[in-house]
């Protein structure tokens, strides 16, 4: 059957460079648009809230950095799985180009949320479920970019860490759940509801314009290292072949 | 912003900065990378994809 979309063709390393070649301005230029309308709305154009003042506006880049830090490592699992099941020659390199990407969102997020934990919540830091499991996907995160170069036969450090990203997943729907799960300082869920969100549109705008910025972004960035990481393995391969 | 001002700032801060290096990290190995394939390209065109 050769009908319909087939996303293995795109694990042709050719195929991906012209891919990417086609996207990347796309990708970028849409980021900076969006990032100037969302910092825009983000900082002037959305109220401050009746009981957080201005430190709501924290949550417009804590969110989309939480969202991307949890795409990531989703996308990551499925790169491993994908190098472990099918040896796709692309997966260890989408691996090793979203892994800092991914472990950079974890720990922004974990940073804005603790800024905006103080003032809030009276302290910087409390080890809840929310938290912690947070934590947890930071060192998921540094754990595959740690193992993946722990090895002098790089192969094997690739099929290591394609293994802790397949085994951390169960991570995901721990952090998603956990404020439901156990009783979490952090709030439950507000956007993602079966109701609704329960943001006011004036807010939930440029959160949602925030969240697509960064989404843009995560793939530019995450494009823009998997493309030179093959070009570098052409370079390898031309000087080796000299 | 008053007092929050000193939780916000450094909040964008952290989050720009963040932003900004992985970008121009990425953008700078990506052009290495291009560089050093055109050197070898140019000194032996049997190496380019065209080829």
């Amino acid at each position: 059957m050769a009908t319909g979309f087939n996303i293995h063709r795109f694990a042709n390393p050719g195929r991906f460079l012209r891919l990417a070649g086609a996207l990347l301005p796309w990708l970028t230029g849409g980021a900076v648009i969006l990032f100037a309308v969302g910092l825009y709305l983000a900082l002037v154009g959305s109220p401050p809230d009746y009981q957080q003042g201005d430190t709501v506006r924290i949550m417009y880049i804590h969110v989309p950095s939480a969202w991307m830090a949890m795409m990531g490592y989703g996308l990551l699992g499925a790169a491993g799985a994908s190098a472990l099941i099918w040896r796709h020659p692309l997966a260890d390199v989408a691996s090793e180009a979203i892994a800092p990407v991914g472990a950079g969102f974890t720990f922004v997020a974990l940073v804005t949320g603790s800024l905006w934990g103080k003032p809030t919540w009276g302290t910087y830091w409390v080890w809840d479920a929310r938290l912690t499991s947070f934590l947890v996907l930071f060192f998921l995160y540094v754990g595959h970019i740690a193992l993946t170069h722990a090895f002098d036969e790089r192969q094997r450090g690739r099929r290591s860490a394609a293994i802790i990203a397949v085994v951390g997943l169960i991570n995901l729907p721990i952090i998603k759940y956990s404020v439901d799960w156990w009783n979490t300082l952090h709030q439950s869920e507000s956007i993602l509801r079966m109701d609704g969100p329960s943001i006011d549109p004036s807010m939930l705008w440029p959160l949602f314009t925030m969240i697509v910025a960064f989404t843009l972004y995560f793939f530019a960035v995450v494009m823009t290292r998997m493309k030179a990481m093959l070009l570098e393995a052409r370079h390898r391969a031309a000087a080796f072949a000299r | 912003m008053g007092g929050d001002a000193a939780f916000v700032w450094p909040a964008y801060g952290v989050a720009a900065l963040m932003l900004i290096a992985f970008a121009l990290l990425s953008w700078r190995r990506l052009r290495a990378a291009e560089r050093a394939l055109e050197r070898v390209t140019e000194s032996d065109p049997a190496m380019s994809d065209d080829a």
